[in-house]
C-alpha cells in the first residue's frame, strides 16, 4: 500500500499535488488515518504488564468512533515480543519496513527497548515514550529520536534524597537494592542530590540478586551498621521481605520504598500491613484502590471509559491507569501536530510539552518536555502508608535536573 | 540458486525473516544432531546460544575483533562449553542429561548478570553491536549480506553434518541411541563419542548464536532465558527431530507462528500458540520432515529412491 503510494507520489512528480508531495515525507500517514506501532509483553514472563497495550487499544477503539484525532483514525499496530528482545529487534523492523508505520508508541521493557533504541534513531523514527523506567532514555545528545515518560529511577531516588536533606539531615543512610540497573539508579540519584554528603550519609548499602529467595541477611547487616533511615530499592516480593524482616528485627528506621513497590495488594498486605505502617513511598498518578479518588472527575472520565470501551478490564489494576497516562499524553502530542505529521514534527511537539495536565495524574504534576529535557514527568508526591492505605502528605516534588 | 535469488527483489525486512529462518535452521542442526540422532533430550541449547551470541559481542566490542574472524571463535566458545558440560552430564542417562541442561539454560542469563564480567558482558544493559555491511563493494544492504553470510554457513555446516551422518561417525551415533549396549560391544566408545557429538552439536548452536546477535545488533541476558531453549527444543520436535531437514522446517515454525499467534489473538497469544503446536504434533507426530517423507514415500519417487539406497 504504502510503497504504492510512494511510486506514485513519484512518478507524478512535476504534476504532483503539494498533498501528494506531502504525504510521501510523512510515513504512515493518509488523508484519513495515522499508523503507529507498538511492541509489548502479551507473551512470556512479564505478560501482566500487557494490560498497557490493551489499555491503549481500546482508548483508539473509543477515539476513532467519535472521529479520531484531527479527522484521522488511529491504527495502532501492538505487537507481542514476548519481552524478548531479539523479538522486540525482529516485531520493530515488520512494524517500521513492512507495515510503514509513523512512529513506535510506549514500547515496553529496557532491555527490548534498548535493542531497537540505534535502529530507530538511525532511521529517524520516534520511539516515543517508552515504557521503563531507567534513566538512560533522557539522553537527547545521543537519541534525539527516544523519549521516556514516567519518573525514572533516577529521579525518584533525587526526591528521597531531597526528603531527607530536609527532613532528618543528620540520617544514617542505609539502602538495600537490587544489582542491576534498577537498583543502581537509586544509588546514582542519591549521589546526584547528596553529592560530597553521600559518604557521610550513606553509611551502609547492601545488594540481593532476584533470585535470592530472601533479604533476611542484607536487612539485618543493614541494621547492624547502625543506620536509622533506610531505603528499599526493591522490587515486591523482595520489598515485602524486607518490610516483614525489619519489623521481626524491631528495626524502624525512616523508611522509604521505591514506587515500583509502592502497591497495597503486591507489597503491604503480604508483608503484613502493620508492618509496613510509616513507610514513604513516591506516587505520581492516581492510585485506582484509593478511595480517596472515588468521585474524582478525572478518574470519573477514566472509570466511564473503562467501563463502555474495555469492560474486560480489571479497574483495580494501576497498570491500566498507566496506559491511560500514557495514550492521553500521546494523543495531547498529534493534536499539537495538526495536519503536519511528519517525523520530525512529531517528535519536535513530544519534545515540547508544557504543562500539560492529565487528569489521572496527582493535583499539581505536569508533564514536561524540552528539547534538553526528555523526562516528561519528573515530579512525585510522597505518600505513607498508613496500616490500610497510602495517604499523601507534603507538596509534589521534583527531582534535580 | 533459488535461495539467492530473494536477494534480487525482497526488502530488507524480509531478507532479515529469511535470515533468521538461515540461523534457527543452523541452531537446530545442532539440537537435532544430539536428540534426533543421539537420542538424548536438551532443553539447553539455548544456552549454547547465548555464548555464541556473547563471544561474537564481546570480541567485536572490547577486543575490536572483526566480525567474520569472531564466527569461528564462537564456535570453538560453543565446543568447549558443550565439552565441558557435556563430559560428566552424558554419563548421566535418559532425563538426568534433560534436567542439567535445563538448569543450565536456567543459569545462563544469571551468569551474563554476574558483576565480575560486567565490564565485557555489559551486566543486564548488554552489548549493542554494529551490524556489519558488505565487503568488496558489493551490492548489497547490511540486511542482504548478511542472509548471504548466514545461507553459506549453514548451507556448508548442513552439507558437512550430512556428510558426517552417513559414515562411519553417523552409523556409530545412531547405533548408540538404538542399542548402547550392542555399540558398545562393537568397539564405539559411547562415552566418547557422546560427549563429542554434544560439543559439536553445541559448537554449530553457537554459530548460530553469533550469526544472530549479528542480525539483531544486540545481546542481553534477557534474550537468552531458558524461553530461548524452549522454543528451540519446540522448533527440533515440530521440525522433526531425527532428520536434518527437519532443522530448515522447525526454523520456519519457530519464526512464523508467534506472530501467526499474536495477530490471531492479542489477549492470549499464548493460547493460540499452544494449539497450534498440539495440532503440529497430531496431525505430524514425526515433525513436518516426516510428514514430508510420508507423502514421498506413497508416490512413485519412493521406487526410485529405495533402488538409490541399493546402490548405496
Amino acid at each position: 500500500m504504502l510503497r504504492r503510494r510512494r511510486l506514485i507520489a513519484a512518478a507524478a512528480g512535476g504534476l504532483a499535488a503539494p498533498w501528494v508531495a506531502r504525504a510521501a515525507t510523512m510515513p504512515g500517514v493518509t488523508k484519513t488515518s495515522i499508523r503507529i506501532g507498538q511492541t509489548m509483553p502479551y507473551s512470556g514472563p512479564a505478560s501482566a504488564y500487557g494490560v498497557i497495550g490493551r489499555a491503549h487499544a481500546a482508548y483508539f477503539d473509543m477515539l476513532n468512533a467519535s472521529g479520531g484525532i484531527g479527522g484521522r483514525t488511529i491504527e495502532l499496530l501492538s505487537a507481542d515480543d514476548g519481552y524478548s528482545p531479539p523479538r522486540t529487534v525482529e516485531e520493530t523492523r515488520r512494524l517500521v519496513e513492512s507495515e510503514g508505520v509513523s512512529f513506535l508508541f510506549n514500547g515496553l521493557g529496557t532491555a527490548c527497548q534498548t535493542a531497537v533504541r540505534q535502529y530507530l534513531n538511525g532511521r529517524k523514527v520516534p520511539q516515543l515514550f517508552v515504557s521503563t523506567g531507567a534513566d538512560k532514555w533522557a539522553d537527547p545528545e545521543h537519541f534525539p529520536w527516544t523519549v521516556g515518560l514516567q519518573p525514572s529511577y533516577r529521579t525518584e531516588a533525587q526526591i528521597y534524597a531531597k526528603h531527607i536533606q530536609r527532613e532528618a539531615p543528620a540520617a544514617k543512610l542505609a539502602v538495600l537494592h537490587q544489582n542491576d540497573d534498577f537498583g543502581r539508579d537509586y544509588l546514582a540519584g542519591l549521589r546526584d542530590v547528596l553529592g560530597p554528603q553521600y559518604d557521610r550519609i550513606v553509611i551502609r548499602t547492601a545488594s540481593y540478586e532476584v533470585t535470592d529467595p530472601t533479604v533476611d541477611s542484607q536487612v539485618v547487616s543493614l541494621h547492624e551498621s547502625g543506620a536509622d533511615t533506610l531505603l528499599t530499592a526493591a522490587v515486591p516480593k523482595p520489598a515485602a521481605q524486607a518490610i516483614r524482616k525489619v519489623a521481626e528485627i524491631g528495626w524502624h528506621p525512616l523508611h522509604y520504598l521505591t514506587n515500583v513497590s509502592a502497591s497495597a495488594k503486591a507489597v503491604m498486605v503480604p508483608a503484613g500491613a502493620e508492618n509496613g505502617r510509616g513507610i514513604i513511598a513516591g506516587v505520581y498518578f492516581k492510585d485506582p484502590t484509593d478511595p480517596r479518588w472515588a468521585n474524582d472527575p478525572g478518574m470519573e472520565t477514566w472509570r466511564s471509559f473503562a467501563r463502555k470501551w474495555a469492560p474486560e478490564a480489571d479497574q483495580a489494576d494501576a497498570f491500566n491507569v498507566y496506559g491511560y497516562v500514557g495514550v492521553l499524553t500521546l494523543k495531547h502530542v498529534l493534536q499539537q501536530c495538526g495536519d503536519d505529521l511528519s517525523r520530525e514534527n512529531i517528535m519536535r511537539r513530544a519534545a515540547n510539552l508544557q504543562d500539560l495536565e492529565i487528569p489521572v495524574l496527582l493535583p499539581g504534576i505536569k508533564v514536561n518536555t524540552s528539547p534538553t529535557n526528555f523526562h516528561p514527568i519528573r515530579q512525585m508526591q510522597l505518600a505513607r502508608w498508613t496500616g490500610t492505605s497510602w495517604e499523601l502528605f507534603g507538596d509534589v516534588l521534583e527531582g534535580s535536573a | 540458486m533459488v535461495l539467492i535469488a530473494p536477494l534480487g527483489f525482497l526488502g530488507d525486512y524480509q531478507l532479515f525473516r529469511l535470515t533468521l529462518i538461515a540461523t534457527y535452521a543452523l541452531a537446530l542442526l545442532g539440537l537435532n544432531l544430539v536428540m534426533g540422532f543421539g537420542g538424548q533430550i536438551s532443553l539447553g541449547h539455548g544456552a549454547f546460544y547465548a555464548s555464541g551470541a556473547y563471544t561474537t559481542a564481546i570480541l567485536m566490542t572490547s577486543a575490536g575483533v572483526p566480525y567474520w574472524a569472531t564466527l569461528p571463535c564462537a564456535g570453538a566458545a560453543g565446543a568447549a562449553l558443550g565439552f565441558l558440560v557435556g563430559w560428566p552430564a552424558l554419563r548421566l542417562r535418559g532425563h538426568y542429561l534433560a534436567l542439567i541442561t535445563l538448569a543450565l539454560a536456567t543459569a545462563i542469563p544469571q551468569a551474563l548478570k554476574c558483576k565480575a564480567l560486567e565490564p565485557w558482558t555489559g551486566g543486564v544493559q548488554g552489548v549493542i553491536i554494529d551490524k556489519p555491511g558488505a565487503p568488496f563493494g558489493l551490492p548489497l544492504s547490511p540486511d542482504g549480506w548478511l542472509y548471504l553470510l548466514a545461507l553459506a554457513i549453514t548451507a556448508v555446516a548442513f552439507t558437512l553434518v550430512a556428510n558426517l551422518l552417513r559414515g562411519r561417525i553417523g552409523r556409530a551415533i545412531v547405533a548408540v541411541r538404538d542399542h548402547t549396549l550392542a555399540a558398545e560391544a562393537m568397539g564405539v566408545h559411547v562415552a566418547r563419542l557422546k560427549t563429542r557429538t554434544f560439543a559439536l552439536s553445541a559448537a554449530l548452536t553457537a554459530l548460530a548464536g553469533s550469526l544472530g546477535a549479528l542480525e539483531t545488533e544486540f545481546v542481553s541476558p534477557d534474550s537468552f532465558t531458558v524461553f530461548l531453549s524452549i522454543t528451540l527444543f519446540v522448533g527440533s520436535v515440530v521440525g522433526g527431530v531425527a532428520s536434518i531437514g527437519g532443522a530448515v522446517a522447525g526454523a520456519v515454525f519457530i519464526v512464523m507462528v508467534p506472530p501467526l499467534a499474536n495477530s490471531v489473538s492479542r489477549a492470549a497469544p499464548g493460547a493460540v500458540y499452544g494449539v497450534i503446536l498440539i495440532a503440529c504434533l497430531y496431525l505430524m507426530p514425526s515433525g513436518i520432515a516426516g510428514l514430508l517423507r510420508r507423502a514421498a514415500a506413497s508416490s512413485w519417487w519412493r521406487k526410485r529412491k529405495r533402488g538409490g539406497e541399493h546402490v548405496a
